[in-house]
């Protein structure tokens, strides 16, 4: 299809460039077969399990390939209810608003003294900073269960947000002061020189004009935040009612395992995908680049 | 003008110093310290026993088991990933037709775009309960693809054979599209004269690619291998949800180790955080040599 529309569109071609092109013609026909196949390998999985969150459990134990027989929207309604996978997403939302919140603050405020003000140990403090992106988190845990514990927040949401924000400073604070040097100087000057103060500086010209920056840093860090397994596996062992959505679904999954609910583990999956999927497809150019930026700085 | 930057300073700086020092670094700097006693429990007193903890680890057969397959991983992932990226990258970004803006990408590269980053927004979690329903002997989509076309599948996961495989699969499944991207964003920043000026001169687009693309992207090359090098030492969500590490330890990794050393049937902390700062070492080395490695390949090209 491709090889006949391109001749159509084509203008008289010299020898050489026909000879190109029929080799790309080729290629294209062979490349495209792997694109396709990558596309079905990402996607197949996903749709299997979106459809099979329609199925019941019969459907789905005999025929794994089938179409379901019905909607059974009951499967969504017993995921999230019975399984609790409103209450976890509930959770996850209240953590991540607050780890969020924390981290711009936090790492948009200490990126800014980094990158615009000279003191004394200012390397030593920025190195400290962004070292910790070397570190493996697996290194931390045990010592950091009993800093958490005897902050009395072992269990708590607050406690899960501070230990979020902490573990995000070193990279928000690496690429947001890289993006703060790259603001213009002489803006900063001009409004010191006309009587603005170093605090109205930051939040009414310079966190302004950061936004690009700051928008996809938040972004990294929602997704990341939002993923997070180990942290709150260590952190939030006790109390199941306040686990968030990584957890829950964990837990679903070895549950319904044992009780053979699979509708209902699918269910518990598509809900916890499709919302982020939405919000993906929606913002997809900046999400890829907010993920990706980072990366090539 | 300089007047009043202090209080700025301070009042900007000194709370995610906090934070920070107490939540990061404090524990970084224990782990070390807690990897040289025989911490044991939650009451237990904690002993200083030296170096005990390393050499009772370097004697640990299930540790050596885990760290061997994590170099595979280490071996495996980084080049599968990479190598399916650049391809699926150059195709969506140069390997279109070739019009007069002489390097296209191909049709619906947008929507390829899109489609490949699916796995690079959902949480691992997701991922390894979809993975570990698709291998599922008897109900998953696997086996029911080979048993429509008459094969009988392998019971994936419950194979010491095909697990660790398995788990290793997925891995680079969540990986590529994420790859796709970065190295697209990086192709779309070559010139795009420079391509027609070799494709001018009569070069093919395989020699396009080796000659010109590749040794452009090594920088970004460069920080991708980093990057999966230190997935590939880690590895525990997947392998903890899809396998948890078996069946019978062939499919275990380190950090798995060490997390069921400190918080599953027993509390060794001093012997957990000297896995931990063994996997310290891995990683710290493991990207050290990736950058020297790629850094000399570099001068060869420039």
């Amino acid at each position: 299809m491709t090889l006949v529309e391109e001749r159509a569109v084509a203008a008289p071609p010299p020898s050489r460039d026909r000879k190109l092109r029929r080799e790309w013609g080729v290629a294209n026909v062979f490349s495209h077969g792997f694109l396709v196949l990558w596309a079905v390998l990402t996607t197949f999985p996903l749709l299997w399990v979106l459809v099979s969150s329609f199925k019941d459990d019969g459907e789905i134990l005999s025929d794994p390939f089938g179409v379901p027989g019905a909607l059974r929207f009951e499967n969504w309604a017993r995921a999230w209810t019975e399984a609790h996978i409103g209450r976890y997403f509930f959770n996850s939302t209240v953590v991540v608003l607050g780890s969020l919140t924390l981290t711009m603050l936090f790492g948009a405020t200490a990126a800014y003294v980094f990158a615009r003000y000279e003191f004394r140990f200012r390397q030593l403090f920025y190195y400290l900073f962004v070292g910790g992106m070397m570190f493996p988190v697996f290194l931390a845990l045990v010592p950091l269960f009993f800093v958490v514990r005897n902050a009395g927040l072992l269990n708590t949401w607050p406690g899960l947000m501070v230990v979020y924000a902490g573990y995000s400073l070193p990279f928000t604070v690496f690429f947001l002061s890289a993006f703060f040097r790259t603001l213009p100087e002489s803006v900063a000057e001009a409004a010191l020189l006309d009587g603005c103060g170093h605090f109205r500086l930051f939040f009414r010209v310079m966190l302004p004009m950061a936004r690009p920056g700051l928008i996809s840093v938040a972004i990294f860090n929602f997704l990341s935040h939002w993923n997070q397994f180990i942290l709150p596996q260590v952190l939030m062992q006790g109390d199941e009612s306040k686990q968030v959505l990584a957890q829950g679904l964990a837990s679903l999954a070895v549950s319904q395992g044992y009780e053979g609910d699979y509708s209902g583990l699918f269910a518990g999956l598509t809900i916890a995908m499709l919302p982020v999927l939405g919000v993906y497809v929606l913002f997809q150019r900046q999400i890829q680049s907010g993920l990706t930026a980072g990366q090539l700085k | 003008m300089r007047h009043g930057k202090y209080p700025l300073i301070i009042a900007f700086l000194v709370p995610p110093l906090l934070l920070y020092g107490i939540f990061v670094l404090s524990p970084y700097v224990q782990a070390f310290q807690i990897s040289t006693t025989d911490w044991g429990g939650y009451t237990a007193d904690a002993n200083y026993v030296g170096f005990d903890n390393f050499t009772r680890l370097f004697r640990d057969g299930q540790i050596w088991n885990a760290i061997q397959n994590n170099a595979i991983l280490l071996a495996v992932v980084p080049v599968v990933t990479i190598a399916l990226g650049l391809f699926f990258a150059t195709m969506l970004n140069m390997g279109g037709r070739r019009g007069q803006a002489g390097v296209v990408g191909v049709r619906g590269t947008g929507v390829y775009r899109l489609v490949y980053f699916f796995p690079q927004v959902l949480s691992v979690v997701i991922i390894a309960v979809v993975w570990r329903e698709v291998y599922h002997p008897n109900n998953g989509l696997l086996n029911a693809a080979l048993g429509a076309v008459g094969i009988d599948g392998p019971t994936w996961l419950g194979d010491p054979r095909f697990a660790f495989w398995c788990v290793l699969a997925v891995l680079v499944w969540s990986n590529v599209g994420f790859y796709v991207v970065l190295f697209g964003a990086a192709m779309q920043a070559i010139p795009r004269d420079i391509y027609e000026a070799v494709l001018l001169d009569g070069a093919s687009r395989l020699v396009t690619v080796v000659k010109i693309t590749i040794p452009l992207l090594w920088d970004t090359i460069q920080v991708a291998w980093i990057y999966l090098a230190i997935a590939a030492l880690d590895g525990f969500i997947l392998v903890q949800l899809m396998t948890d590490g078996g069946p019978n330890f062939s499919s275990d990794v380190i950090g798995l180790r060490m997390y069921n050393t400190a918080f599953a049937s027993d509390t060794r902390f001093g012997y957990a955080s000297a896995i931990g700062v063994v996997m310290f070492f891995l990683t710290l080395s493991v990207s050290v040599l990736a950058l020297r490695a790629s850094r000399r390949d570099r001068i060869d090209y420039s």
